[in-house]
């Protein structure tokens, strides 16, 4: 129960650190304006004709994450290290684990968050149609599983470095890896370039893509969810390994 | 309370620390003295679990810093170099946070913020951003959050850099009292701070422990230790020199200074003085002349610290370890 607790007072914590600055309604307003423009500009909502979010709104989510997300998650120990509250964290109580995990789950309450205020979005296609709800609600649940393993990627390249924008950039690279390997026009490319197409496969079922179209389709398959999960875990104990090693010089 | 054997950090090809022992038990205040880069921050960030030593052991309250952490972890308050806070928090926030981490929720709390407000004088800025805080505040700010589960040891690095001298003042007061009932280690830089605050002192240079003991001890390896100054109006300074040089007991005698018809003249004690026969022999070789203040000086750390963890010294030192080593 004291671990539980402790990774509350963290989680608490980090939340309030992002509402006390600009920084989170800053992040929502652009996060609300790029969705937004996104799904009736270019998406084409209105064109296509149909009560469905799939192509014009959850389709632009891997892309946006790319930008979003680790901007959300550079600071989470870059910050720390900087300030040199790190030596304070580090020296209560508490394991690293529980301030992992603490910090993790508050960054991902924070894009939850982000992610409900996109139900003007639900509300306007329910009012011009009859969609499937239960595709719009497997979509979401995809999304934020995403946001989560795009968020524990943040997290580990912030326990890099005490440096920001170095975080972000790392983060952004490796995100962009994940996309890329199962985007249709880059998995097209490679298998024109040499004949490995089943190279290319197993390639693209590392992709967030790849898992992540599955949810937009209405399928909720556990493998997806494993995916994720997986990509949360293994990030989320690399962040507990940089950090260790640090300490250790 | 804590126990420190033979604690070793090497980061890479330097060492930073090299086989640092000592103890401290409660009702004691160390004070942990040496130039900047001795490894004083490095040995604190090891015993308070921030930091694996390379070989050692640390043990709080006799749990075990590196495998049994928790338990170890809870008996401490650290106060880091630099007194690090949360920037976005206010005062208020970040002790309450603090505070939860260390355990104590609702009255507790409340109580325990309460305490520790008073007791650092945090009262006017409570509901200020940490950021907006003076150094003074903030250092004070810190130190609250290391004291507010009332910890059993204290670890202390440079409690009192940043304080203007009467909040320095304040702090020494607080450490002291607060040794009463606990263990505490505290860094400085500072050598009227050890006088005034510890009951034992380390000197640490170059990562090894190179004098330890009370600050009494520690003065009495100075030069001037047991000397005898000797203060007369309208003699000759060289015939001050002549007439104490062949005082019993004395080593030699030497003029300090002199100034308006005045002469400063110290006679140095042939042995251990501590009885005052060197300060009555030279009062009677002094007879007839006109003697503005005489006294046995106790020695001073400063000096006793130059001698010490001066370059020079240090270089032969190194030199010399290189040749054993090899």
């Amino acid at each position: 129960m004291n671990s539980i607790s402790n990774i509350k007072a963290i989680t608490k914590r980090e939340l309030a650190g992002y509402f006390s600055s600009p920084v989170a309604y800053v992040f929502i307003v652009i996060f609300l304006l790029l969705t937004g423009s996104f799904t009736f500009l270019l998406g084409g909502f209105f064109e296509y004709g149909q009560a469905s979010l799939e192509r014009s709104f959850f389709i632009w989510f891997p892309w946006l994450y790319l930008f979003l997300v680790p901007a959300v998650g550079m600071r989470l120990w870059a910050e720390e290290r900087r300030v040199g509250t790190l030596e304070l964290l580090l020296t209560l109580p508490i394991t690293a684990w529980q301030a992992i995990l603490g910090k993790f789950l508050a960054s991902w309450a924070f894009l939850l968050l982000a992610l409900v205020l996109t139900f003007p979005v639900v509300i306007t296609v329910n009012y011009l149609g009859s969609p499937d709800n239960g595709v719009i609600f497997a979509s979401y649940v995809g999304s934020f599983l995403m946001a989560g393993a795009y968020l524990a990627i943040s997290c580990m390249t912030s326990a890099i470095t005490r440096n920001q924008v170095v975080s972000l950039i790392l983060s952004i690279v490796i995100c962009l890896v994940l996309v890329l390997i199962g985007f249709p026009p880059a998995t097209n490319f490679l298998t024109q370039l040499s004949d490995t197409a089943w190279l290319v496969h197993m390639l693209a079922a590392f992709s967030v893509i790849t898992h992540f179209e599955y949810f937009t389709k209405g399928v909720v398959d556990s493998r997806d969810v494993i995916f994720f999960l997986c990509v949360i875990g293994f990030s989320l104990f690399t962040t507990g390994v940089i950090l260790r090693s640090h300490r250790a010089g | 309370m804590i126990k420190v054997n033979n604690l070793t950090k090497a980061f890479g090809p330097k060492v930073a620390v090299n086989g640092v022992s000592f103890t401290v038990e409660r009702g004691e205040v160390l004070g942990f003295l040496g130039p900047n880069g001795a490894g004083k921050s490095t040995t604190m960030r090891m015993i308070t679990g921030f930091i694996p030593p390379t070989d050692g052991t640390v043990s709080v309250g006799g749990h075990d810093m590196v495998n049994d952490p928790i338990p170890a972890k809870r008996l401490i308050g650290y106060l880091p170099e630099n007194a690090p806070a949360y920037t976005d928090m206010t005062v208020e926030g970040f002790l309450g946070f603090i505070a939860e981490l260390r355990g104590l929720n609702g009255d507790a709390k409340k109580k325990a913020i309460h305490r520790v407000v008073e007791m650092c004088f945090l009262e006017s800025v409570l509901y200020q951003s940490v950021d907006t805080l003076s150094k003074g505040y903030r250092h004070r700010t810190c130190f609250a959050q290391s004291i507010i589960h009332d910890p059993d040891v204290l670890v202390l690095d440079e409690p009192t850099d940043g304080l203007d001298p009467n909040q320095k003042h304040e702090v020494r007061g607080l450490i002291r009292r607060m040794g009463e009932r606990k263990a505490i280690i505290f860094s400085t830089h500072i050598l009227e701070e050890v006088e005034a605050v510890c009951s034992r002192a380390i000197i640490i240079d170059r990562g090894q422990i190179v004098a330890n003991g009370t600050p009494q001890q520690l003065k009495q390896q100075s030069d001037t230790a047991g000397a005898v100054l000797l203060v007369v109006r309208g003699v000759a300074a060289p015939q001050v020199v002549e007439r104490l040089s062949g005082v019993a007991n004395s080593r030699r005698a030497a003029i300090v200074k002199e100034e308006n018809g005045k002469v400063w003249a110290r006679v140095y004690p042939a042995s251990d003085n501590r009885n005052g026969e060197l300060a009555r022999n030279v009062l009677v070789a002094a007879g007839s002349w006109q003697v503005e203040e005489l006294h046995t000086e106790e020695g001073r750390l400063d000096e006793v610290f130059r001698g010490i963890t001066l370059p020079e010294t240090g270089k032969q030192r190194s030199q010399t370890e290189q040749q054993v080593s090899v």
